[in-house]
């Protein structure tokens, strides 16, 4: 079981990212489960949402979990947010930054004895940069896949492509290029 | 001619696009609603369908949840395939005409999204508006998750418009746990789904002018009775369908439903009874005691809350030590409805396990692995030396002092 734990803001997209990556794992035979915790449902409130990813089909619902990867999409929530709770010994963070990564852990004295667990990559720049607004989901999900090596890069383009299927092209291709970024430039 | 959508051969949906989904295979006529968290996004789903032209149907929008039956209870009096859903305040404000629509015999399915009851307000999590309807005369099947919000839509559509039934059927999922829970979900192809509810058939429809019909005429004490009556019978009669129905989809799908799900129960010591995705959580502590500690645990599970199985219930707690009840709502000044139903069916059976009751994740509170093998462990000392240690009934997961109610007489 693999278990994912998204820090977001709502209306940045934590939910969609949560879905898509389940929608991406489905098609490989997996069982995926994605859901959320808000907190009082306003837009820009501070939020989470949560993956698992198994063999088997997922019976667990606690809201409870000792998350494998921890997913930071908005830069402010690496210092106000509790993002190391239950973590494990093996737990990776994700987290969007313009900072680069000692700069960040410097200032942020939970992360100091993880250093080698860490990965920084500016989703909010690369989501403005290709997207043209602040939605840093999909490039997080690019970076996730370099860091925990669940897909190869263009497998997971071409599974995005067909959850991205309803939207206008313009947009399945900046996402495709967000992607592309955040997979390359995540550290 | 409505259009088909493709579907691929496994979606990861949650709760509410599997019940949305489910209502356009069947092709609703009429769905009359009043959106409510958590529930919305099931007739949002509907709408949408319906103004892209993947339905042949009518969204009604209204003024209330009471608007909102009512409307429902119209359009199935006229012949339609009705239904629609709703969540705790919503569902409390529908419950006067719930009682007229099965009264009328008319078949409506309602998606009810369990969600607390205020006061004080609440959107998450419970079992409080599934209770409140338990004596309102309709069918209620339990969802434990995504996929099976899906199955019981399709399989509540056939039920409810059998002749040998013509009752309105509640299909209850849990709000957010499995609502807003996106998982695997292997749909039928629409064509599948639609051959399998199969046509709606009219039975005394209003829009037949040429055989004109009353619904919801007034008897007093001289019919009054026998139409009740009738009504009771042919709900406690309703499981001859519900289970040729489960049979059915079986078949098609592979997907086995009883009335009364048990699992791990065929050498079970102890059990926990319980509804909604609770009964997931269950099931994997009591896979997980058995694996580490031995424990014979056991898992039973209401899928058909009325009819209650009762007699189900006798013979799989029959040879079971010890069983706690968990209520997911709690029945102010009494035990819970779970305990009381499992104590009225065992009462009459001649071995009889220890019963206890835990009220647990009102409002939403997290109901935890760890907490239910902890139940698990202490049926397990009640068993052991015979009676009940605790108090009967208690609370699971509560913040400040223990609570608890009445404890074992014993001789």
């Amino acid at each position: 079981m693999i278990e994912i734990r998204w820090h977001s803001r709502a209306g940045q997209g934590a939910v969609t990212g949560a879905k898509g990556l389940g929608n991406v794992v489905a098609r490989t035979g997996k069982e995926v489960q994605a859901f959320a915790l808000y907190g009082s449902a306003k837009r820009g409130a501070a939020m989470r949402a949560y993956n698992r990813i198994d063999d088997d089909p997922i019976i667990n619902h606690e809201k409870y979990m000792n998350p494998d990867y921890v997913l930071v999409i908005d830069p402010a929530l690496a210092f106000t947010d509790n993002i190391t709770e239950h973590e494990k010994d093996s737990t990776k963070y994700i987290i969007t930054s313009h900072m680069d990564k000692s700069e960040l852990i410097a200032q942020i004295p939970a992360l100091q004895d993880k250093k080698d667990r860490v990965f920084v990559v500016d989703c909010i720049g690369i989501s403005m940069d290709t997207i043209g607004r602040a939605i840093p989901n999909t490039p997080m999900l690019g970076a996730l896949m370099k860091i925990s090596g669940m897909f190869e890069l263009d497998f997971f383009l071409d599974s995005m492509k067909r959850v991205l299927a309803k939207f206008p092209q313009k947009i399945i291709d900046a996402n495709m290029e967000a992607i592309t970024r955040a997979y390359n430039e995540v550290k | 001619m409505a259009e088909k959508m493709e579907l691929n051969e496994i979606e990861v949906w949650d709760g509410n696009q599997a019940a949305a989904q489910a209502l356009r295979q069947a092709q609703v006529d009429v769905v009359a609603a009043y959106p409510i968290t958590p529930s919305t996004p099931i007739v949002e789903g509907y709408g949408a369908f319906v103004a892209n032209g993947y339905i042949d149907g009518e969204f009604v929008m209204v003024e209330s949840e009471h608007a909102a039956m009512s409307g429902c209870v119209g359009a199935a009096a006229a012949g339609g395939r009705v239904a629609t859903a709703t969540s705790s305040q919503g569902f409390m404000l529908m419950i006067e005409v719930l009682y007229q629509a099965s009264g009328m015999r008319l078949p409506i399915v309602l998606n009810v999204v369990n969600r607390a009851i205020a006061s004080p307000l609440n959107v998450r999590g419970d079992h409080g508006d599934m209770y409140a309807g338990r004596d309102s005369g309709w069918i209620q099947l339990d969802a434990f998750n995504a996929q099976e919000a899906y199955d019981m839509n399709l399989c509540a559509f056939k039920i409810s418009e059998d002749i040998n039934v013509r009752l309105p059927v509640m299909v209850h999922q849990d709000g957010f746990t499995t609502s807003h829970t996106a998982q695997n979900v292997r749909p039928l192809s629409d064509d599948e789904a639609y051959a399998f509810i199969g046509d709606y058939k009219p039975v005394d429809e209003m829009l037949d002018f040429s055989k004109a019909v009353t619904y919801g005429a007034q008897t007093e004490e001289d019919w009054h009775f026998e139409h009740k009556a009738k009504q009771h019978r042919a709900l406690m009669d309703s499981y001859v369908v519900i289970d040729r129905v489960f049979e059915e989809f079986e078949k098609k799908t592979g997907r086995k439903y009883r009335r009364l799900e048990s699992y791990m129960m065929d050498d079970a010591e102890v059990a926990i009874v319980a509804l909604g995705a609770t009964v997931e959580t269950c099931i994997l502590a009591a896979k997980e005691l058995r694996e580490q500690e031995g424990l014979k645990a056991g898992v039973v599970a209401p899928r058909s809350i009325r009819p209650f199985p009762f007699n189900e219930i006798r013979e799989v707690l029959a040879n079971v030590k010890a069983v706690a009840a968990l209520d997911h709502s709690v029945s102010m000044g009494a035990m819970g409805m779970l305990y009381n139903e499992i104590a009225g069916a065992m009462l009459s059976a001649q071995e009889r396990p220890l019963l206890t009751n835990f009220i647990y994740g009102l409002g939403g509170r997290d109901f935890a692995v760890d907490e239910a093998k902890r139940i698990f462990r202490e049926q397990k000392g009640h068993a052991d030396v015979g009676y009940i240690t605790t108090e009967i009934q208690q609370f699971s997961g509560l913040r400040g002092p223990k609570l608890g109610f009445y404890e074992m007489k014993r001789s």
